[in-house]
């Protein structure tokens, strides 16, 4: 299980984030949400180790992750960034690169490293997509090579920051519905999102961040019932019941 | 339909028909020049068996200048590929970023000091292409390291080196004797004792760079992603762009200040072989740069025969209009790739 202790983060000279204490539960999607530069992308660069802590601690079964060689690390931890780069090689041959860490120096793949990128292609729903190049496909269709490539690396925890941004609703819906699988194979999933609405519905448990706090975390529930999540992002939340439970609808807030 | 297919050649075959064409051009290249050697006498000389001034001609003129010619093709193509790889930015090269700059002032200035340590050459010259793409990647990261910066922080570090180079060439005008275009780049008078400690640099970089060929393609999915995945991205950069200086470095210290190869053979080796694996494009860099510049020594031996232009001449004529042509077809293609 991958936690942070009294965790602040940021960069030298400049702390975004104080004392936010979380973990990523195996079978438990995690939600971060709070308003923009509220530091949900500096934490979830923190928890893979892309980030040194500023103090606290960066936990991995309870050994501090800095204690892990970067190759074991990457074993236990998947961490697809919010800007990614598109160079010109096939979808196939971009998932087998999240075989990376299980390959000892020559860096030859194996067998069960194909089987594995085409697990990992039929997990993310992309096995058609495995021979095109990746500049010819659309966003969405790019979207699923990079979860490819994340679950090719077969991670216990798997964090991503804003999968859904850009993405038409039909291809952030079928995000969500991967990271709900990954968690039901009993990986723990932390993700960043935008939109509240969709992240209340996706998630078991949100953290709340705004002001460089960790404001509150608990189920979506819990979080809504607080009226915490409306306050910090200035708007009205509000919900109602649809046939697979709640949904949720944000307006703005009218003063008076 | 889309321009990463465009030359359709099989992909498999790229690499064989590559060393074909190499291994065609360094025959071609023992063969011809002022006296024209048939391909039979050629291989009795190379052989052993062979008599007379042909053989002469081939064994102490040609096949040093063949030799050097496949060398510092493959090498600074090779060390082209990885600097366009590591920086991201297909616009440099080891003579835009200040690499052959470096190599040549430390040659010239190695030479001109110690006059009898040749064999000291390649590594007087790994040492000054090291440090200029260090220089460049100091100015790059103080600045920003956008692709233009880098690119132009490498055209003032190359003025500043060549300066160094014509300022070391005025005091010791004897210093590179021997090295008779040794500022546009040739491999006229080449002996092997020149050629031999360069090669086992640039053997030792370039089945280095080879077996790392696996973290440049990681490295090339950005630095966050590669960290992620668990390469130390930062260490592995300085390793691959030290490789890099190692390989120009030492193809600098025999041909002098060839230029072109390092930015055009990636390129075009690139459209043929695609970008799939750093292992294949390696290669084929090697093939490819070897092959181009042997063509082009050939070129400039025979064209005005029996008067020679140095080899770096002929590669800027005919490198710098492919190169412009590239870079319109690329334009057109990304164009009505996304109309």
């Amino acid at each position: 299980m991958l936690e942070v202790r009294n965790l602040s983060a940021g960069y030298p000279g400049r702390t975004v984030l104080e004392d936010v204490s979380l973990a990523v539960r195996p079978g438990r999607v995690l939600v971060l949400l709070g308003p923009n530069g509220c530091g949900k992308s500096t934490l979830l660069r923190t928890m893979p180790g892309l980030l040194p802590p500023l103090a606290g601690e960066v936990l991995l079964d309870g050994r501090p992750l800095k204690d892990y060689r970067p190759r074991e690390a990457a074993q236990r931890i998947a961490y697809l960034p919010q800007s990614r780069s598109v160079p010109r090689i096939t979808a196939r041959r971009m998932v087998l690169h999240g075989r990376f860490p299980y390959l000892s120096y020559p860096r030859r793949c194996r067998r069960e490293d194909y089987e594995a990128v085409d697990r990992a292609l039929a997990a993310a729903d992309a096995l058609e997509l495995a021979d095109r190049p990746l500049p010819e496909l659309s966003g969405g269709q790019r979207q699923k090579v990079y979860l490819a490539m994340a679950l090719a690396q077969e991670t216990e925890t798997v964090l991503m920051d804003e999968p859904t941004t850009y993405l038409d609703i039909r291809h952030q819906l079928e995000v969500l519905a991967l990271a709900r699988r990954l968690a039901e194979a009993g990986r723990g999933v932390a993700l960043v999102l935008h939109d509240l609405c969709l992240a209340l519905t996706a998630a078991d448990d949100a953290a709340v961040l705004a002001g460089g706090r960790l404001l509150a975390l608990g189920g979506p529930e819990e979080i809504y019932q607080s009226g915490i999540l409306a306050r910090v992002m200035g708007v009205r939340l509000d919900r109602a019941a649809g046939p697979e439970g709640w949904r949720y609808f944000c307006e703005l807030r009218s003063e008076g | 339909m889309k321009d990463s297919r465009t030359f359709s050649i099989p992909t498999k075959s790229v690499l064989p028909a590559l060393g074909g064409l190499a291994a065609l051009s360094a025959l071609l290249s023992l063969c011809l020049g002022a006296v024209p050697v048939a391909p039979g006498e050629v291989l009795a000389a190379l052989l052993g068996r062979g008599s007379g001034p042909a053989a002469q001609i081939v064994l102490y003129a040609r096949l040093p200048r063949t030799c050097g010619c496949l060398l510092a093709g493959a090498a600074l193509a090779m060390s082209g590929t990885v600097i366009q790889g590591v920086l991201g930015n297909p616009l440099a090269a080891p003579n835009v970023i200040g690499v052959n700059a470096g190599a040549g002032l430390c040659t010239a200035v190695c030479a001109a000091l110690w006059p009898a340590r040749t064999a000291a050459l390649p590594f007087a010259a790994f040492l000054g292409a090291l440090g200029g793409v260090l220089l460049v990647l100091f100015i790059g990261s103080r600045t920003g390291a956008s692709k233009m910066t880098l690119v132009l922080a490498g055209v003032a570090v190359s003025g500043m080196f060549s300066a160094g180079i014509d300022a070391v060439l005025s005091f010791f005008p004897d210093a590179l004797n021997g090295y008779t275009d040794f500022r546009v780049g040739g491999v006229a008078n080449l002996s092997m004792s020149r050629v031999s400690p360069a090669f086992w640099v640039i053997l030792a970089a370039a089945l280095l760079a080879l077996s790392l060929a696996g973290e440049l393609d990681v490295l090339l999915l950005g630095e966050e992603t590669a960290r992620s995945l668990g390469l130390p991205a930062r260490r592995l950069r300085l390793i691959l762009l030290a490789l890099a200086a190692a390989l120009a470095g030492a193809a600098v210290s025999f041909a002098g200040l060839l230029g072109f190869v390092g930015l055009i053979a990636p390129h075009m080796v690139r459209r043929l072989v695609g970008e799939d694996s750093s292992a294949r494009l390696l290669r084929g860099a090697a093939l490819g740069g070897a092959a181009l510049l042997t063509l082009c020594d050939i070129l400039a031996r025979t064209l005005f025969a029996p008067y020679e232009l140095p080899v770096g001449v002929v590669l800027s004529l005919l490198g710098g209009p492919f190169f412009l042509w590239l870079l319109l077809r690329q334009r057109r293609g990304r164009g009505s790739g996304y109309a």
